[in-house]
């Protein structure tokens, strides 16, 4: 018996398969809302266009058999959903944090309209990889099951940085989102660029909806996202339109987010209430840790409607 | 362009007292009686009909009065426990003609189901959650519930035979006295076959919070747990989770035994189909239906899942034992003395709450056995 418990160390170990579980949504979706708002817009709608993601990622996956389709055509249905956000947003004297709410209802009120059929069935399902060959230990084996949507993910926030600083086309949408007249002074097409970092978001954001149908809880119904998308959204002020930063803040979340029921099943039971509570009380903390009442959020695009 | 769809308060003012006219014409043709033959039913639920769980069940006792004679079934899901449900009876009572509605969930009854009622005390108002009392509520409203711990009971016999590490797992949502009374008699069950046995619980906070139930089942799979068991709306979540990581699981609401071939050993679930038909039968009658039906096995209003290929004969011999004497009345799961998980005494020594006992209903206390607190 006693070889097959953990004990307290199963805390930190299932923390860690928690953190990786539970953070890709986030990671995708806020590595997809960081390149729109470097561009100087927000997309609140990025929760619309997860659950659109998801529902779209699973359907295709049931009906292909094969669950990277499924990824890929969530991507394209986030595409969409970003394209219709930027489309709006460039016309005159529009809003885009209302125009995001208004499509963030959209997107859910579709995939529940569209994935009805789809929430008795089981859909084929992403692979995990078993980086825990090296123990001898079931609880690690398990907890080291990494879906390789998380390795990419991983992979981009690292790429994107670099994109952002060192590429042209990262120059031009960090222009673009400090300031759109310099942009337009300097021969660049602003509503262009942001369409494109907008297409580019949503297409993350479908990618994260689907890990949530095809992985992780691994199947549709119309309460499957929790709010991760809005969450996510939030994350990438928590972590100054950074992508590496994002990458850390969504297995921070992840990891707080697991670190409830993995008391629980220890036997801490008293005041679960407060570690299921985890995720928001630490946000909270770190934002009023890193404010300051000099300067204005660094790292924050200028032409953001919410720093303007 | 804009000003082309601006409407005036005139025309609007017109068009909707043109529009009320009619409405008014129309229900003084002679159509509308011809049509209310049939006997019109409505089925609410709080949430998708096809969920594995809560409302699937619901929605399978709709589905076997639809096939009865001279009824016509109406269905809407997702109906927030709000003034929205009340806004749902009053479209199926006025423009359905409905006149016996089944609102299924918990929440809908104070103040939504009362008022709507008192309004019309010529319909019978049907509510699953057992909350009726003599002189407080409408006479036109009846309350029905289950003793589906008695199931629950049997599938924590079942468990304890399963289990090979003695410690199973419990997924909750919220500590209230049905949830504590399912994870109670489930321990129970479990520890007539083996008293070493824990079942440790997880509350999640929620009835609906897939996420949250996947990570909770996967820390108890990393604790050692081999068998699960849950009181959430959609029992989906943790039936798969259990079948993908290679342990066993029993079932809740509904048969899930689709969803874990492997795994699935037995499960508790209502049986809505024969309540549902039983109260139609009445209402086509013309008899008034009791303000209160309550039950467990006896009564066929719960059943349990046939037994999975994973259930030993032992363990199907000692069910089935205990299971006839619940079909005959003469089992009673809590049977003093019962100490509670903290060492306090509950249940005294000599003394039994049968299974209407209203002490039972005001449970705050979690067997001993149990891993997990209320708090």
């Amino acid at each position: 018996m006693d070889d097959t418990a953990l004990g307290w160390w199963g805390v930190p170990l299932a923390v860690l398969a928690g953190a990786i579980r539970v953070s890709t949504p986030f990671l995708f979706v806020s590595l997809g809302e960081c390149l729109t708002e470097k561009s100087g817009r927000i997309n609140l709608g990025l929760e619309g266009t997860l659950v659109m993601g998801a529902m779209s990622g699973y359907a295709v996956s049931y009906a292909t058999g094969n669950p990277w389709l499924g990824v890929l055509v969530a991507g394209l249905a986030g595409t969409v959903f970003g394209a219709l956000h930027a489309a709006i947003c460039s016309l005159d004297r529009v809003n885009d944090i209302a125009v995001g709410i208004a499509l963030m209802l959209l997107g859910t009120g579709l995939a529940f309209f569209l994935g009805k059929p789809y929430i008795q069935p089981q859909a084929p399902q992403l692979p995990a990889i078993g980086f825990g060959w090296w123990s001898s230990s079931q609880q690690v084996r398990d907890a080291l099951q990494v879906n390789a949507l998380f390795l990419i993910g991983a992979v981009l926030a690292p790429v994107l940085l670099w994109g952002l600083r060192n590429t042209r086309w990262g120059m031009t949408l960090r222009i673009v989102g400090e300031s759109a007249e310099a942009a337009r002074a300097m021969g660049y097409a602003v509503n262009r660029t942001r369409m494109l970092a907008t297409m580019a978001g949503g297409f993350l954001a479908g990618v994260g909806g689907s890990f949530l149908s095809l992985h992780y809880p691994g199947s549709w119904n119309e309460r499957l996202s929790s709010g991760q998308g809005i969450t996510a959204v939030a994350l990438v002020i928590f972590a100054r339109w950074d992508p590496v930063l994002c990458f850390w803040a969504a297995l921070l979340f992840g990891g707080a987010g697991a670190l409830g029921p993995a008391l629980q099943s220890v036997g801490v039971t008293q005041g679960y209430y407060l570690f299921n509570a985890a995720p928001y009380a630490l946000t909270l903390a770190i934002m009023i840790a890193t404010s300051s009442a000099r300067h204005r959020l660094a790292g924050a695009p200028a032409e953001l409607s919410v720093t303007r | 362009m804009v000003d082309r769809l601006r409407l005036s308060r005139r025309s609007v003012l017109g068009t909707m007292t043109a529009a009320g006219g009619l409405g008014v014409l129309g229900s003084a043709l002679p159509f509308a009686p011809a049509l209310a033959k049939d006997l019109t039913i409505g089925f609410i639920y709080v949430g998708p009909r096809d969920d594995f769980g809560y409302n699937q069940a619901h929605a399978e006792g709709a589905a076997a009065v639809r096939a009865m004679a001279g009824v016509k079934v109406l269905e809407e899901e997702k109906v927030p426990e709000t003034v929205d449900v009340e806004k749902t009876m009053e479209s199926m009572i006025s423009l359905d003609g409905a006149s016996l509605l089944f609102p299924t969930s918990f929440g809908y009854f104070d103040p939504h189901m009362l008022k709507v009622a008192k309004k019309h005390k010529d319909l019978v108002f049907l509510h699953c959650g057992g909350l009726w009392t003599k002189g407080k509520h409408p006479d036109n409203v009846g309350s029905y519930f289950g003793y589906i711990d008695e199931a629950q009971y049997l599938s924590g016999i079942v468990a304890g035979y399963a289990s090979k590490s003695k410690k199973l797992g419990f997924i909750a949502a919220k500590p209230i006295p049905q949830v504590l009374r399912n994870i109670n008699s489930f321990t129970l069950g479990a520890r007539s076959v083996d008293p070493t046995i824990t079942t440790s619980v997880i509350f999640t906070g929620d009835w609906s919070m897939p996420v949250k139930e996947a990570e909770a089942a996967n820390s108890l799979i990393g604790q050692g747990v081999d068998v699960l068991t849950c009181h959430v709306d959609s029992p989906k979540v943790v039936v798969e989770t259990a079948e993908k990581r290679g342990v066993f699981v029993t079932g809740y609401h509904a048969s899930q035994a689709k969803l874990a071939p492997n795994g699935y050993l037995t499960g508790a679930e209502w049986n809505w189909p024969k309540v549902y038909t039983d109260y139609v039968k009445m209402v086509q009658g013309g008899v008034k239906p009791p303000n209160l039906v309550r039950g467990g096995l006896k009564e066929g209003i719960v059943k349990t899942s046939p037994y999975g290929v994973a259930v030993s004969e032992k363990a199907r011999a000692h069910a089935d034992g205990v299971k006839g004497q619940f079909m005959a009345g003469s089992f009673v799961i809590y049977k003093g003395p019962l100490k509670d998980n903290k060492g306090n005494v509950v249940v005294a020594a000599g003394k039994e709450h049968g299974q209407t006992d209203i002490a039972l209903e005001s449970m705050n206390w979690l067997v001993e056995g149990v891993v997990g607190s209320l708090g």
